[in-house]
């Protein structure tokens, strides 16, 4: 028993002596993720970007993350993470907003980057995506690919970047067919494969002969697959999931975002700000255009790089929201704040 | 051995019940869990010494995570001692934590809907009401059970969904802060209308919880209505002799625990949450029924058998950033040890006999 104990002692001595050598020249650099990094989607993506980090910089940034946090809990994650010497902190759901804001506060030397949210302080900045750039690709090809005129829609729930998702798609499908129609259903849920996938079947039972979906399962493809229809993947290239469904993917590649982030903190640049990148900078961008027709690919393929170089705002105006009204120009603070539909949209937002 | 060559295993009951064994049982539990956790560590590749170490004892070397500990143990401790006084009577609560939500529920609608009521009556009304909300979901299945012998295990718990749908609907429609975009979450709250921090990491709850706890086990082992409780549940035909009251002790036991699992509530939302949103525990309601257990269904057991959990979840997150051991080793590890204490606490009872079956058929 004595040698155990002692085993036990070295062991815990020789663990203690590890973590003061990696702390002492490497810069730590954590993430709390809402979901699990095997989800395929939002959790999955975010750790590739870790990986990309680690793969970067070596030995000078030493990485350690969370997965499953659950957002009422997720306080005290963010404080285990600062207590443990990381130098900048990664929360990457909209929930960790107000735990975020109180750990910054406690800890001014720690920086934080807070993904999808709004509140900033003098260490805590935001990042997000664009993801509306590429919805405006995978709208133009539903258009062309669907026979009934009509999408089935997947979302999680009514807030602005979804709200915006939805109108940019029916603004790329009216670029093509005017007469688009899209049908939602509000799982009001990031991850349920199940309630995703009934959604999913309720969808095509109504007539719509092709899935779009802004929930993270891989549930929407995989049932388009089953009853032979198209689909659209979600955060991630989820064509091992689908290869007979899926036509694109709207990839989040935050991985250029955090090896620029990590390595402002090692220059001792790093500022808090609100980043917000899109197609330009790659941090939203198509997966392979696939069981597609080489002239909807050609179409895709124009409309992304148009989008890339900036020729394209698939919000320029002038727009027609649902009530008639005509917005001129929709601004990146509209774009942010978004809580109407555009004309065309089958659908009452929730408020 | 049988005509099959089969082993056949029974469980005989043992003529005495060892006291020691009683006592000793939940200890015996807990080695067992460590054993076991060691060996699934040494499975994964991972260096079990370190793990356990990492688990089991680092988070009790430094302030700050022995803080999170005692706040992570305080909702546990509060709905752990009250369901232990339920449970001694034979009733049989398994929706604490729907009683936890309506708590909060009825807690939190004070800053949804007076935000700019500022008294030092506002948290104390928002606790009452907490108390308040926790004690009717929780005579809901009672009355059921008095009026119509439905069992309370089933009412209780499914009204854990119920109730947590409704938490879900108010804060994405009426209840949702007109200033944060849609997203599903109330209003934050203001100062004062949360508790008070004794140390940088402790809030006010955890010492009421404790304090809760040691009331409980004086009411249970001192009082008349500790008595009447405890003789419910060991022979509720001698309860009926004595002219105790089924159906008071079935409304007061479900009252109790629920009220207390409401007061859980009305804590983690006026501290660690600081709004209403559509989850705001992680399971403590599951939980504490382990906790209870542990606890030898005595509520001042309770206080240490909620450290012990408190310590499981606080241990899980630590392998998990440290040694990068998948987040789901908390549960396994809460499993493996209310297995092992169901299984002590059964073998103490009765002896396993290894015979052929009576009759010489299987």
């Amino acid at each position: 028993m004595t040698k155990y104990l002692m085993a036990a002692a070295t062991a815990a001595l020789m663990l203690g002596a590890a973590s003061a050598s990696a702390s002492a020249d490497a810069l730590k650099a954590c993430w709390v993720y809402v979901g699990p990094i095997g989800d395929f989607g939002w959790s999955y993506q975010h750790h590739q970007g870790l990986e990309a980090v680690k793969k970067e910089f070596g030995d000078k940034v030493e990485t350690a993350y969370a997965e499953n946090v659950t957002e009422a809990d997720s306080e005290k994650t963010f404080e285990r993470f600062a207590r443990e010497g990381c130098k900048i902190i990664y929360g990457t759901s909209f929930g960790f907003m107000e735990p975020m804001l109180k750990v910054a506060k406690k800890f001014p030397d720690v920086k934080f980057e807070h993904a999808t949210g709004y509140k900033t302080a003098d260490n805590l900045g935001t990042y997000n995506a664009k993801f509306h750039e590429g919805r405006y690709v995978i709208g133009q090809i539903a258009a062309k690919m669907s026979k009934t005129g009509t999408a089935g829609y997947i979302v999680s729930f009514p807030i602005p970047e979804v709200v915006a998702g939805i109108n940019a798609f029916m603004l790329g499908a009216q670029s093509v067919n005017p007469d688009f129609k899209v049908k939602i259903v509000w799982a009001n849920t990031w991850f349920d494969p199940a309630k995703e996938a009934d959604a999913a079947k309720v969808l095509l039972s109504q007539g719509a002969d092709i899935l779009v979906q802004h929930t993270d399962s891989t549930a929407p493809l995989q049932v388009a697959q089953e009853q032979g229809k198209f689909g659209f993947g979600q955060a991630s290239d989820q064509i091992k999931f689908a290869p007979k469904a899926q036509l694109t993917a709207i990839v989040d590649n935050w991985a250029p975002h955090y090896v620029r982030s990590v390595q402002a903190v090692l220059d001792g640049s790093w500022k808090p700000a609100q980043v917000w990148d899109g197609m330009a900078e790659g941090t939203v961008s198509m997966a392979p255009f696939t069981n597609l027709p080489d002239d909807v690919v050609k179409m895709a393929a124009e409309t992304s790089d148009a989008i890339k170089t900036g020729k394209l705002n698939p919000f320029k105006g002038p727009v027609t929201k649902q009530d008639g009204t005509v917005v001129d120009a929709v601004d990146d603070g509209m774009i942010l704040g978004m809580n109407w539909y555009v004309k065309g949209v089958d659908d009452k937002l929730p408020q | 051995m049988n005509r099959l060559g089969v082993l056949i295993m029974r469980l005989e009951k043992r003529p005495e019940r060892s006291a020691a064994m009683a006592l000793a049982s939940p200890f015996m539990a807990l080695a067992m869990t460590v054993v076991t956790a060691a060996a699934i560590f040494a499975l994964r590749g991972n260096n079990p010494f370190i793990a356990l170490y990492v688990y089991f004892v680092e988070p009790l070397t430094a302030l700050w995570s022995v803080e999170q500990l005692l706040v992570k143990a305080s909702p546990l401790i509060l709905i752990g001692a009250g369901l232990a006084v339920a449970y001694r009577a034979n009733i049989w609560n398994i929706g604490a934590e729907g009683q936890l939500t309506a708590g909060a529920i009825l807690a939190g609608a004070v800053p949804v809907f007076f935000t700019q009521w500022q008294s030092p009556l506002t948290l104390a009304v928002m606790i009452v009401l907490g108390i308040v909300g926790g004690m009717l979901w929780a005579a809901i299945p009672a009355l059921l059970r008095n009026r119509f012998n439905a069992n309370e295990i089933l009412t209780s718990l499914m009204l854990v969904y119920v109730v947590q749908l409704m938490l879900d609907y108010l804060v994405r429609g009426p209840w949702r802060d007109p200033q944060g975009f849609n997203f599903p979450k109330s209003v934050t709250f203001a100062d004062w209308q949360l508790l008070p921090y004794l140390t940088p990491g402790i809030h006010a709850g955890v010492l009421v919880s404790i304090l809760l706890a040691l009331l409980l086990g004086f009411m249970v082992s001192r009082t008349i209505k500790g008595f009447e409780i405890t003789v419910s549940g060991l022979s509720p035909r001698a309860a009926r002799f004595a002219g105790f009251s089924e159906k008071r002790t079935v409304l007061f036991c479900m009252m109790l625990s629920g009220g207390l699992a409401g007061l859980a509530g009305a804590f983690e939302i006026s501290s660690v949450v600081g709004q209403l949103q559509p989850q705001i525990s992680p399971g403590y309601g599951f939980a504490a029924i382990i906790v209870a257990f542990l606890g030898r269904l005595n509520p001042v057991g309770v206080i240490f058998a909620g450290l012990l959990l408190a310590l499981s979840y606080i241990g899980g997150e630590a392998v998990q950033t440290a040694l990068q051991i998948p987040d789901k080793i908390t549960r396994v590890i809460q499993g493996i040890l209310l297995f092992y204490i169901l299984a002590c606490d059964t073998l103490i009872n009765y002896r396993v006999v290894f015979a052929a079956p009576v009759g010489g058929r299987t």
